[in-house]
């Protein structure tokens, strides 16, 4: 049996605590959280070992891996404390608010042979899996074009009364919302190269943005755009969506369905028209031991058990999840450059590299296919 | 209980199978007419059990269903409470007890007030959750609410967490003040019923997905027939179509063959759906 703590009781960790404590190959040793109140409820009626102080549930010396769910702001110094001693872990996004600490505790993580995960659960979601098993069969062609978008109803008042509303603590619409479509974007076509004209938008908020929006550049010329925003109460519930435009085709998927447009059919395998083929998630998503919210929270938690089982790599750990935190504090940065006026006195010679319009033409098709920038 | 339960997901803009079919069945039922019209065609069908989430919405419903007492001689609530997302949404903007907080009783009822405070000062969990209850149910008021349900996402965090006695507090507090039968939502049932069942809740009444390709049947086909025919709980059958992926005739010639299933809970937005649902069940179903 793999033992293991939680530190961080809110929303996740509670949800963790659920999870965790009755998958067959986990034993849950011990909680630990700043709220004496919670501690005190959860310990009466699920008699588990409970800690105010992460520190002194660590001293205990009987934990093998531990669940990280506290406010973003405190992940780093729980998770270095924890790899030095030993310890496999899990940790909820976003990593670790500045990009350069997530990868110093990666190579911690690599270095020590430890597994390291990342809550990134939408690489647990099997329609989004399915997509990039297609893309990694070539269905579309050469991608040209991706879209990335997360709306949700999370912030529709000014004030909030918690770490989510404070920048200095995590909060924010870029590190709760965008990560999500960044790791999905990096996850299914690759980490862009660059970005521009981005946006970092209030909409309600007084200390944190509420809608991001960037352009994304990839290695093999391809480009991207990054929509998201967490004041549309228009959806009931977080929804991300990706569509991605190929030489070949075109994929739309969000969590629970795949459609797929592809001109000619490809290999019989595949079991596709020419035209629009559906996958649902009733045909694509495997059962789980245990199922609270959604399949993806069970399968990512297995997935950690696994790795930890067999020595592997996770599938979404701290190093993929710094490339997320890097492109989410490239936007950041981005969002403060100048940007280009519409004006009609702007003279022929001003343009600048930046506004220039990129023409694709013969050239730019030849250099794409000799694999050039 | 009716063998056959009218559900509430197409109204409220739920469809676990597709986001976009889910956003046109929300948008044509924003209006709370076009519900009524539907309830009123499976009425008209002699389907006059409504099992509903406790969504703002629902409360638009019960006033019609108040006013209108006469028209539906015989008609049944099954709520479902909590309304998950309210609860998440909350939780997200005020932090856990900040929303536990929000949600009780903020009405002049000074008791409701102070006993709430109490409640949540002293860590009087079940003082808590009959308050919250209170609060979900105050809707139904003057409604016949046979049975009382509570919903999926609470029992299955419940039931993870180990936090047992949460069940004995909710099926306790149906019981006394509701004068109902408490009825349990999930998609873990083999593992709930064994739960529920060690704090003295026998015979419980289950809602569970059932259906021919075992989706969102956590422990396996296997567990849940041996759940099915022990005869250890009363079933509902939900999401027997699995969300749109199985056709009528096979999905529900795959349930009716259970006899120990006692009903089958669907959602539809015609009359036409309604009938011919109804019809293949009685049809399939053996006697």
């Amino acid at each position: 049996m793999i033992r293991t703590g939680i530190v961080g009781l809110g929303k996740m960790g509670l949800s963790h605590q659920s999870m965790v404590n009755v998958h067959p190959e986990i034993e849950l040793k011990s909680i630990c959280d700043s709220s004496g109140y919670m501690l005190d409820v959860l310990s009466k009626y699920t008699g588990v070992d409970t800690y105010s102080d992460y520190r002194k549930m660590f001293d205990r010396g009987d934990l093998d891996c531990v669940f990280v769910a506290t406010p973003s702001r405190y992940h780093a110094a729980i998770v270095a404390d924890a790899l030095e001693r030993g310890m496999h872990v899990f940790c909820e996004k976003p990593f670790a608010l500045e990009p350069e600490t997530g990868y110093r505790l990666a190579e911690l993580a690599e270095r020590k042979h430890l597994v390291n995960q990342v809550g990134y659960h939408y690489r647990f979601v099997a329609a989004f899996n399915e997509a990039k098993r297609l893309l990694e069969r070539n269905i579309l062609g050469e991608i040209h074009h991706v879209r990335a978008e997360a709306y949700g109803p999370v912030v529709l008042r000014p004030k909030g009364a918690t770490w989510r509303s404070q920048k200095s603590e995590g909060g924010g619409c870029l590190f709760d919302y965008s990560c999500h479509a960044i790791d999905l974007v990096n996850y299914l076509v690759g980490r862009p190269i660059s970005v521009s004209g981005s946006v970092l938008n209030r909409v309600f908020s007084s200390d944190v943005d509420d809608e991001i929006y960037s352009t994304l550049q990839f290695a093999n010329g391809a480009y991207g755009q990054l929509a998201t925003n967490w004041s549309d109460d228009s959806f009931r519930k977080m929804s991300v969506k990706v569509s991605i435009w190929g030489t070949k085709g075109r994929i739309n998927v969000d969590r629970q369905e795949l459609q797929i447009y592809v001109r000619s059919a490809p290999d019989p395998s595949e079991r596709m028209v020419a035209g629009w083929n559906v996958r649902y998630t009733t045909e694509l998503t495997q059962p789980v031991w245990f199922y609270v919210r959604g399949e993806e929270y069970s399968a990512q938690i297995d997935h950690f058990v696994q790795c930890i089982k067999t020595g592997t790599s996770a599938l979404c750990n701290f190093r993929t999840a710094s490339d997320t935190s890097l492109v989410a504090s490239m936007i950041r940065a981005d969002a403060d450059k100048a940007r280009t006026a519409v004006a009609r006195d702007a003279h022929p010679s001003q343009e600048t590299a930046a506004n220039k319009p990129r023409r694709r033409g013969a050239r730019s098709f030849i250099r794409a296919l000799l694999g050039r920038p | 209980m009716d063998r056959i339960l009218f559900g509430d997901n197409q109204f409220f803009g739920v469809n676990h199978m597709s986001e976009e079919k889910a956003r046109q069945q929300g948008m044509r039922f924003q209006d709370i007419k076009a519900v009524i019209q539907v309830l009123d065609d499976a009425y008209a069908e002699n389907v006059k059990t409504f099992m509903c989430t406790t969504h703002e919405r629902t409360s638009e419903i019960c006033d019609h269903f108040r006013a209108n007492r006469e028209k539906y001689p015989g008609y049944k609530f099954y709520p479902c409470l909590p309304y998950a997302h309210k609860y998440a949404n909350a939780a997200a903007e005020l932090g856990m007890l900040g929303a536990v907080r929000s949600f009780l009783p903020q009405d002049n009822a000074l008791g409701a007030l102070l006993k709430g405070g109490m409640s949540l000062a002293t860590k009087d969990v079940e003082g808590l959750a009959q308050l919250l209850i209170g609060a979900e149910l105050q809707m139904f008021d003057g409604l016949d609410t046979p049975v009382i349900f509570l919903q999926n996402v609470a029992t299955d965090f419940l039931l993870g967490l180990g936090f047992n006695a949460a069940f004995r507090m909710f099926a306790d507090c149906v019981r006394e003040r509701y004068r109902a039968e408490p009825g349990f939502i999930t998609m873990n049932a083999p593992r709930l019923v064994k739960s529920l069942e060690a704090v003295g809740i026998q015979n419980p009444i289950i809602c569970a997905n059932i259906n021919k390709i075992g989706f969102r049947m956590c422990g396996g086909m296997q567990a849940y027939e041996e759940l099915i025919t022990s005869g250890r709980c009363r079933i509902i059958a939900m999401s027997v179509f699995a969300s749109g992926a199985l056709p009528a005739q096979e999905a529900l010639e795959f349930v009716c063959k259970y006899p120990q299933i006692e009903s089958i809970v669907f959602g539809a937005s015609s009359r036409r759906n309604i009938a011919q649902t109804k019809q293949l069940i009685e049809r399939l179903t053996l006697h």
